[in-house]
Order: C-alpha cells, then sequence, then structure tokens
C-alpha cells in the first residue's frame, strides 16, 4: 500500500471531502487535485463561499428554514396566505415547492423524519414547535408534505395525531407520488399536481 | 471487456441509504444468496422505474449484475408491499424491528431460506394481526432458534433437572432457565414466573394459527418481552435502534392518551 505519500493537507481535504454525503474517496481525492491544480482562484473562492455561508445563515426562530434575515423572507412576505402552513422534511423541499408555484403560503421545516429504523423520534425534529406554532397561530389548514417513503410517511402520520385536537384541516399531498421517492427529486408538474390534489385528512 | 454477469432473486429490503446523487443503497436479505447489498441507481426520483418497488420491508424479485463490492438493480418488480405497515406507526415499528434483529444476527453473503420466510411471514403478521407483542415474541424464538440461540426452557442449565411447575430464572448469560435452588449460578438471573414458562414454551413449538389465538394479560406480555429482549440485547452485545423508538412512542402514548393503540 502506498501510503503518506501525500503531503498531509492535501491527505486532509481528501478525507473531508469524503465525510461529505455521496462523496467516495475517489471522488474526494479527485475534487482535492481539480483545487490544487486549479490556476483561477476555485480554492480561495470555495473557502470564502465556506465560511461566508457558515458566518451569515441560520435557522428562521419561525418556520427553521436556513436564512439570512430574522425572520425569514418567506416568514415576513405579506403578499403570502399566513392561514396555509406546509409541512417539509428539509430546507431542500422548501426550494422543490416554491420552483413548483403552486403554493402561496407559510412553510415549517422539521429538519428530518421521523425514523423507527434510524431510532429517529419526534424529539430529535422541529416537531414540538410546529405544534407551538399551530396552536398559537391562525392557521386554517395544515399541509403536511414530507416525503411519499416510509419515514415520510410515518412522520405525517405521527403528526396527524398529534395535531388532531387542534381545530385545524390537517391535508397531505396527494397520492400518484410513488412510494419511495424524494420530493426534491420531483418534477415541477407532478408536483404542483400533488399539491392542487392534496387530500384531508 | 467481459460481459456483466447477472442473477435473479426474490428479496426484502432491510436498509436502505442515500447514495450518490440521486441512488438509493439498498441492504437486502434474499431468498437465495442471504444478505446483499446493492445500489438501486435513480431511486430517489420519483419518476426512475425502480423507485416503488425497493422501498424499506418491501419484498421484490430483483435482477441484480454483479459487482465486486457492490451488485447493481438492474430490475426491479414488486411482489409485496405490505401496505397496512405503512399507514400505523406502531404496526411499522415492529416492522422495523424485525428487520434490525434479523440484519443483526446475519452477516453478509450467508444463505438463510429459513430466515427468509420467517422474515416475510413476520412481516404479513405486522400488517395484518391484532396483537403484536405476541407476534414479537413468537419471532424472536424463531429467530433465536434458527441463528442458534433456542433458550433451554425444560432443563435447569445448572443442575441438569427437569424444570418444576413454579416461578423460576431466566439466566441470559447461559441462554435459559436456572431453577430457584440454582439461582446463584448466574447472579443476574431474571425471575420469571411459572405462567411466562409455559408461555414461551407454547410459543416455541405451535404454529402461529394456533398461538395467535392466546389472550395474554398485558403483565405477562411485558414479562416476556422483558425477558426476550434482554437476552436478545445480550446476545447482541448493542441496543437496537428499533427498541428504543417504541419505549420513546410509549412514553408519548403516556403523555397524549389513547393516541396510539396496541402498543403494549
Ligand atoms: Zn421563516
Ligand atoms: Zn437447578
Amino acid at each position: 500500500m502506498a501510503q503518506n505519500v501525500l503531503p498531509r493537507t492535501v491527505q486532509r481535504l481528501i478525507d473531508t471531502f469524503a465525510r461529505l454525503p455521496g462523496i467516495g474517496p475517489k471522488s474526494a481525492s479527485r475534487l482535492t487535485f481539480y483545487l490544487l491544480r486549479d490556476k483561477d482562484n476555485l480554492a480561495l473562492d470555495l473557502a470564502a463561499a465556506l465560511q461566508e455561508m457558515k458566518a451569515n445563515t441560520r435557522l428562521c426562530p419561525v418556520c427553521f428554514n436556513i436564512t439570512e434575515e430574522e425572520p425569514c423572507l418567506i416568514c415576513r412576505d405579506e403578499g403570502r396566505d399566513a392561514t396555509l402552513l406546509c409541512v417539509v422534511e428539509e430546507p431542500l423541499d422548501v426550494v422543490a415547492i416554491e420552483r413548483s408555484r403552486a403554493y402561496n403560503g407559510r412553510y415549517h421545516v422539521l429538519h428530518g423524519a421521523i425514523s423507527p429504523v434510524e431510532g429517529i423520534g419526534p424529539e430529535d425534529l422541529k416537531v414540538a414547535e410546529l405544534v407551538r406554532r399551530v396552536q398559537q397561530g391562525n392557521f386554517r389548514e395544515i399541509i403536511l408534505a414530507t416525503n411519499p417513503t416510509l419515514e415520510g410517511e410515518s412522520t405525517s402520520l405521527y403528526l396527524q395525531r398529534r395535531l388532531m385536537h387542534e381545530k385545524v384541516k390537517i391535508t397531505r399531498l396527494a397520492r400518484g407520488l410513488p412510494v419511495g421517492g424524494d420530493l426534491e427529486y420531483t418534477d415541477e408538474i407532478t408536483l404542483s399536481r400533488a399539491l392542487e390534489g392534496r387530500q384531508e385528512l | 471487456m467481459p460481459r456483466e454477469r447477472t442473477f435473479r432473486t426474490e428479496a426484502i429490503v432491510l436498509r436502505r441509504s442515500d447514495f450518490g446523487e440521486s441512488d438509493r443503497l439498498l441492504t437486502l436479505f434474499s431468498k437465495e444468496f442471504g444478505k446483499i447489498r446493492a445500489v438501486a441507481k435513480g431511486a430517489r426520483k420519483p419518476q426512475s422505474r425502480k423507485t416503488g418497488h425497493v422501498e424499506l420491508f418491501m419484498c421484490s424479485r430483483f435482477l441484480l449484475a454483479e459487482g465486486r463490492d457492490l451488485h447493481i438493480v438492474t430490475q426491479a418488480e414488486l411482489v409485496e408491499a405490505y401496505a397496512p405497515l405503512r399507514a400505523d406507526l406502531v404496526r411499522v415499528t415492529y416492522a422495523a424491528y424485525a428487520c434490525e434483529l434479523l440484519d443483526r444476527f446475519t452477516t453478509e453473503n450467508d444463505r438463510h431460506s429459513d430466515m427468509y420466510d420467517l422474515l416475510s411471514q413476520a412481516l404479513g403478521w405486522f400488517a395484518g394481526e391484532s396483537d403484536l407483542l405476541l407476534a414479537a415474541r413468537v419471532y424472536e424464538l424463531r429467530l433465536l432458534n434458527m441463528a442458534g440461540y433456542r433458550p433451554q426452557l425444560h432443563e435447569c442449565l445448572h443442575c441438569r433437572e427437569p424444570i418444576q411447575e413454579q416461578d423460576q430464572f431466566f439466566s441470559v448469560a447461559l441462554g435459559g432457565l436456572l431453577c430457584p435452588n440454582c439461582q446463584a449460578a448466574d447472579a443476574r438471573a431474571l425471575p420469571l414466573t411459572a405462567v411466562a414458562v409455559k408461555v414461551l414454551r407454547y410459543l416455541q413449538t405451535r404454529p402461529w394459527e394456533v398461538v395467535k389465538k392466546l389472550q395474554l394479560k398485558r403483565p405477562l406480555q411485558h414479562e416476556l418481552e422483558n425477558v426476550l429482549h434482554h437476552y436478545l440485547l445480550y446476545l447482541l452485545e448493542r441496543d437496537l435502534k428499533s427498541v428504543d423508538f417504541l419505549h420513546r412512542l410509549r412514553r408519548e402514548a403516556n403523555l397524549f392518551a389513547g393516541v396510539w393503540q396496541n402498543l403494549g
């Protein structure tokens, strides 16, 4: 085995890249050597962008989406319907739903999904915050837009029970999203149809 | 380039994780080859043809291309989705438990067609039966048996005398009963009532169709669960995520009274 022939700093970057989801040791090396050879300051731009992102973003204290301002732009937008609340697993799901242009209400980002398999329970997510928000807010409808996966369905089942005594309509995205897919990868047309066809639980 | 070798098998999806851009890495328990790992390319995209067939706890017929480390799913055709599991958080927790236990008791590429049949049967129980606790106990006993850890319930593991009809002790370290005279042989042996011993023997030997008619009181259900969980955790040397999750659900059930049924 050819070990330790790489300088420590280079190896460190490879190892760090390899910790990212979807990046294996080979891709990590490829990215590292690309940055090493690059002449356009890409490495420095990347470092600056990373630093700025970490320094300037936080979670919105209302909806828990990532934001640079508090509350976030969606939460403070008066043009949006403040009586509609769409509950999603991840910030990327907000992006996907916004792209569909079929929704003009507010969001709540859970930061994950309930998983009996991984042992992730409601207390690991922004669930208590959601319940409090529903109890204090004037929502007429809560749309459960978790993924059509086992974990997304489990989360939706759980939230349905937790919110069942609140005087608010609870709906779920229409079926037709195939079981096991991720919302993030759903095309705009399918997603807007799923929103329009949402069903009361 | 050498031609890609492909093979077919029926398998249940035990675990899955996100992989690459939009793929899923599946841990499959197959009837013919035991536990294997395979990548389902594009399976996070709803428009992929594989997506609806490779979700957790689904049983599908797979066509796999053999790889050095990982196989690649070329086709997947659903056999059984166990749909009611997905509509009930308690049922899905038991399904997760069944899969996690089996995953922990097996190693990759180790053929166990008996365990495969047991798992597919158990997923059916957890999807359809009303007494999930009883189904879980039967599953545990069968799995222990197949894995070579059948608990000894007929003679004392210390003095070798036959077990009398009275309260006994269960030693997880020895894998079975110690009579009241020999309980000191394992200071950590758990007390076990005479009726629990009787029920365990019954569950160990009778078919599910007979066993399912039993109606056990909650304290007895919990005694059986407790002794078997202790034994399993001792053998596996680590906590099970799904058991932890089940306990959390139960704590919640106390907080939000009447919210969950058949939780135990
Ligand atoms: Zn916000
Ligand atoms: Zn004895």
